[in-house]
């Protein structure tokens, strides 16, 4: 996914080339980020369609527990906070410190993953899962969209740990450093909207 | 090694932005969780007050975590970010109209 | 340990489709001998399928388009012989489990594996050179999307061996495409060939939008790039917002049929609805996707072939641009009759009616451009005229469709079908028919055999009226799509008219194979020298045919619209001596390839249950994915000298042509 072409085609190896090929690609990584802010509105909408639809099991309000909830939101906000840090210590030239707050971040959002199958297990063992009803279905889905992006990102985090521990803060590290950070904090918004209209609107 | 540049440098937070940023979120977070675990307020008040802390909150993170602001580096990611707004309020909003409507008019319980 | 899949799977009890089979195995035999026989194989591997060249993949792309048009074709001619046979109440030669399946293959492949390629490949060749840039923004991505692309067209061909298609229509909608009315894989072989291509055309609109912004030659503002550049700068914008909703929808349904969810079943407070609602909120910017680029092509043509500047160059932005942003609010026309109420189908019904307007402007921007012009009436500007006529035909029963009251009577009768395949055929088809003769001496270095290109021209357009006008008055009197069989008389002689429409068609399709094979054998004499064969306007005919690999060996500074004609009146060469530089290109790769392959893997074992392979194939990708993260050497300097080589190569053709 590497650009090549410089609008000035003339010295190759400058810093200047080097920076229009990042700008360039973390520029194509926020295009693709609002495409996925589009599936999660199509995902958003079906769950507000489907949202009353318990089909006499559970709805919202007998099955979240939102201290539980708020836990979760906390772990999701302080990675955002330790990712902000290990950006922060990219542009400084620290190898060490990104690697370490990287692996925080890492172990938070292991942390909310963990919390958040948890939820779902417990549901599923009293019969409530995702077959039950479609609000049913559409809680697992959304919540589980979003956690499935969050693991993806978790395994892109470990990838980019393991190559700046072998190759260290080269261009190519830090623009992909760039565009983890782009999605880690993209998620944490969604995440924002999920906990609103889910769990929030759900209990009221 | 810390040869970046170009927009991974520029558009780059101190500790102070990420900072602020979540003292702003722990705010705008803990109020609705409070107001909806102990409800004291009439329900439509604590909806609206819920729901715009959201929007404020998200901004708060474009702002102070995604360092989104209007300089021309980043004039076209926030003309995307605007059009993806109005994409998803048309999709979302006429859904929800489309699909009320039809609930309604086929005479569903 | 094989899930669902078994020999049963194989249709040996369906002739017509061990004969297709055979024959297909045939020609495919025949093609690997023939690759072998004549050693190839290292070069197409080396210079084709391991290439990150826009050139290239744009070739490949329409290469395999035009193999499922052919395919899509033959779903067509099968469905309107069994409709002439069926129609005074006989069974027909199909029954309807195979005919439900050949209409919902023939939607699928027309709209996904034949349009969407030829509009992509069009892309890809075209617009880097006609913003004077060497390659995409994203090169790797590119031939990832192509590949991914690949994959879904080849799982779509699996299913005729084996299994099943989806019998539900090309939008599948539910309950029918739900697991208790549809258990077979039929579906879910729709499905995965969906999420996977696209998966690619979002990689692609992504990978054009970034390009046709960042990547500009000096002096090229928005407001001087040619018009198809901007028409796919468009395109691309409703790919972005419009592909991740069918990527969800197809998910959800993809969740109801794996894990017996309840989004759009009967039971348990699905709601089918929904689907509907949300498969046309992508449904609708899809055609806009096929037919903006189409626009944009009649706009370089019209221009090109008055030897006139195109009339009224803002008014095409501005009308293309306010199509793109309504194209987000009028899909309820594709549903008026579900139920919504007044309301909501007087808004929708509404904006339909103010979509046309934009589109009205242009058609008369291209009238008022040929006006007054040198008009040469080469093949690409007699499929101009004729889209002109007949997209303006269709554009208008489109109007008559959005008024609700009307769509009532009209809602899957004929007459809609007439419509949209007025517009598509009328519009799209005949705009990448004429791209293709447009810009093929562009990509290959020789024009198209001009006379069978003309008697192709001929026989699509005579043959598309007597295919399809009759079924607006079928609309009329209350034939309704999809049917197998019926025994309605008055119907007939309308029905035998379609079928000979119908084989006009296949007369146009044969010259075009024929015209392929003779304008290889003749390309001697019909060599494209100058690199300009058409005395056009816009920067990609300022190059050699074929370009060099990396196009521009100094990217050229433009000064207004129509870049290179002003390079041309001001006598400015294209090639010249100087002092070249290295230039920075990627490296080719087979991880496009690799890891499309392991997606076609994946896939295919989701369809058939196989669980085990589809874990492996999901491994593999993601490992491929990582593997080409971790790929140092992806890029290289091509040498000042072989630059300067090259280019002087060019000069001495010049001198010679």
């Amino acid at each position: 996914m590497s650009n090549l072409v410089q609008p000035n085609a003339t010295a190759p190896e400058s810093e200047h080339g080097h920076s229009d090929a990042s700008s360039m690609t973390l520029f194509g990584f926020w295009i693709y980020l609002m495409t996925d802010c589009i599936l999660f509105a199509t995902l958003f909408a079906t769950y507000a369609v489907l949202g009353q639809s318990v089909a006499g099991g559970p709805g919202a309000a007998d099955i979240f527990e939102l201290p539980y909830v708020l836990t979760e939101t906390f772990i999701l906000l302080f990675s955002s906070i330790t990712y902000g840090f290990a950006m922060l210590a990219l542009s400084a030239g620290q190898k060490q410190k990104v690697l370490a707050w990287l692996g925080l971040t890492f172990v938070l959002g292991l942390a909310f993953i963990g919390m958040e199958i948890h939820e779902f297990q417990k549901l599923i063992a009293e019969g409530y899962g995702p077959e039950r009803s479609a609000f049913l279905t559409g809680f697992f889905t959304l919540v589980g969209t979003h956690g499935l992006h969050v693991t993806t990102g978790l395994i892109w985090m470990a990838v980019v740990m393991f190559q700046v521990q072998r190759k260290g803060l080269t261009t190519v590290n830090a623009t992909r450093m760039g565009c983890l950070s782009l999605f880690w904090h993209f998620l944490d918004v969604v995440w924002i909207c999920v906990f609103t209209v889910v769990y929030l609107f759900g209990v009221m | 090694m810390s040869n970046l540049h170009g927009s991974v440098d520029a558009s780059h937070g101190s500790a102070k932005s990420y900072l602020t940023g979540f003292v702003l979120s722990v705010i705008l977070t803990v109020i609705p969780f409070a107001l909806v675990m102990y409800p004291t307020l009439p329900k439509p008040m604590t909806a609206g007050i819920v729901a715009i802390f959201a929007v404020i909150q998200v901004v708060v993170h474009l702002i102070y975590f995604l360092h989104l602001n209007f300089s021309p580096q980043q004039r076209w990611n926030v003309t995307a970010l605007v059009f993806s707004t109005v994409v998803i309020a048309l999709l979302v909003g006429l859904s929800l109209w489309i699909m009320y409507s039809v609930h309604h008019n086929m005479l569903a319980h | 340990m094989f899930g669902k899949l078994n020999l049963e799977a194989i249709p040996t009890d369906e002739p017509i489709i061990m004969w297709t089979l055979a024959v297909v195995a045939l020609i495919a035999l025949a093609g690997i001998a023939a690759i072998t026989y004549s050693r190839k194989w290292t070069y197409l591997w080396k210079e084709w399928f391991t290439s990150v060249d826009h050139k290239r993949i744009g070739v490949m792309y329409i290469v395999v388009g035009l193999v499922m048009l052919l395919r899509g074709f033959s779903d067509a001619i099968m469905m309107r012989t069994q409709q002439a046979m069926a129609s005074d109440g006989s069974p027909g030669y199909l029954p309807p489990e195979h005919y439900d399946q050949i209409f919902t293959a023939h939607g699928v492949i027309m709209i996904f594996f034949m349009a969407m390629p030829l509009v992509v490949g069009l892309m890809n060749i075209v617009v880097p050179l006609q913003i004077g840039a060497r390659d995409v923004a994203f090169p790797f991505l590119n031939a990832l999307s192509f590949w991914l692309f690949v994959a879904g067209a080849m799982l779509v061909n699996v299913s005729l061996a084996v299994g099943e298609f989806a019998r539900t229509g090309w939008v599948a909608y539910p309950p029918l495409s739900g697991l208790s009315y549809s258990p077979g894989v039929g579906v879910d072989y729709y499905i995965w060939s969906l999420q996977i291509s696209g998966v690619g055309t979002l990689l692609t609109g992504v990978n054009f939008f970034v390009t046709i912004l960042k990547m500009r030659t000096p002096g090229m503002t928005l407001f001087r790039m040619p018009v198809f550049t901007w028409t796919v700068l468009c395109t691309a914008v409703l790919i972005l917002a419009s592909f991740p909703i069918l990527t969800a929808t197809l998910f959800m349904l993809s969740l109801d049929r794996y894990l017996d969810m309840h989004f759009f079943t009967n039971e348990l407070g699905g709601n089918p609805m929904m689907y509907v609602n949300l498969i046309w909120a992508w449904g609708h910017p899809e055609v806009y996707i096929l037919i903006l680029p189409a626009f944009g092509i009649f706009s370089e043509v019209a221009s090109t072939f008055s030897r006139k500047r195109l009339f009224g160059y803002h008014s095409l932005v501005w009308a293309t641009i306010v199509i793109t942003i309504l194209s987000f609010i009028v899909w309820v026309h594709h549903f008026f009759t579900m139920g919504s109420g007044a309301n909501v189908n007087a808004f929708f019904g509404i904006m339909t009616m103010i979509i046309a307007v934009p589109t009205g402007v242009k058609i008369f921007t291209w009238l008022f451009t040929m006006y007054r012009g040198r008009v040469r009436f080469e093949t690409p500007m007699l499929w101009t005229v004729g889209f002109i006529v007949t997209f303006s035909i269709g554009g208008m029963t489109g109007v008559l469709l959005a008024v609700p009251g009307a769509d009532f009577l009209l809602h899957n009768s004929l007459f809609l079908i007439a419509h949209f395949h007025n517009v598509i055929i009328g519009g799209a088809v005949f705009g990448y028919m004429c791209g293709l003769t447009y810009w093929f001496p562009k990509a290959f270095g020789f024009k198209l055999h001009d006379r069978l290109g003309r008697a192709a021209f001929w026989c699509w357009i005579t043959g598309f009226y007597f295919a399809f006008m009759p079924s607006y008055f079928l609309g009329f009197m209350g034939m309704t799509r999809r049917l197998n069989h019926f025994n309605v008389p008055e119907w007939e002689p309308w029905l035998l008219a379609e079928l000979l429409g119908v084989g006009i068609i296949l007369c146009g399709v044969s010259c075009q194979i024929l015209q392929f094979y003779f304008s290889i054998r003749q390309r001697h004499q019909n060599r494209d020298l100058t690199g300009d064969p058409w005395d056009g306007r816009t920067l990609e005919w300022s190059t050699a045919s074929p370009p060099p690999f990396y196009n521009f060996a100094q990217q050229p500074v433009v000064d207004g619209i129509d870049a290179y004609w002003g390079m041309k009146e001001r006598g400015q060469k294209t090639a010249v001596e100087a002092d070249f530089q290295n230039i920075h290109m990627p490296r080719n790769t087979a991880m496009g390839l690799v890891i499309s392959l392991f997606s076609l893997i994946m896939c295919f074992a989701l369809v058939w249950h196989i669980w085990w392979l589809a874990i492996v194939g999901l491994v593999a990708t993601i490992g491929g994915v990582i593997w080409r993260s971790a790929d140092d050497d992806i890029d290289y300097y091509v040498p000042a000298e072989e630059v300067a080589r090259i280019e002087n190569q060019r000069i001495k053709m010049l001198a010679e042509a």
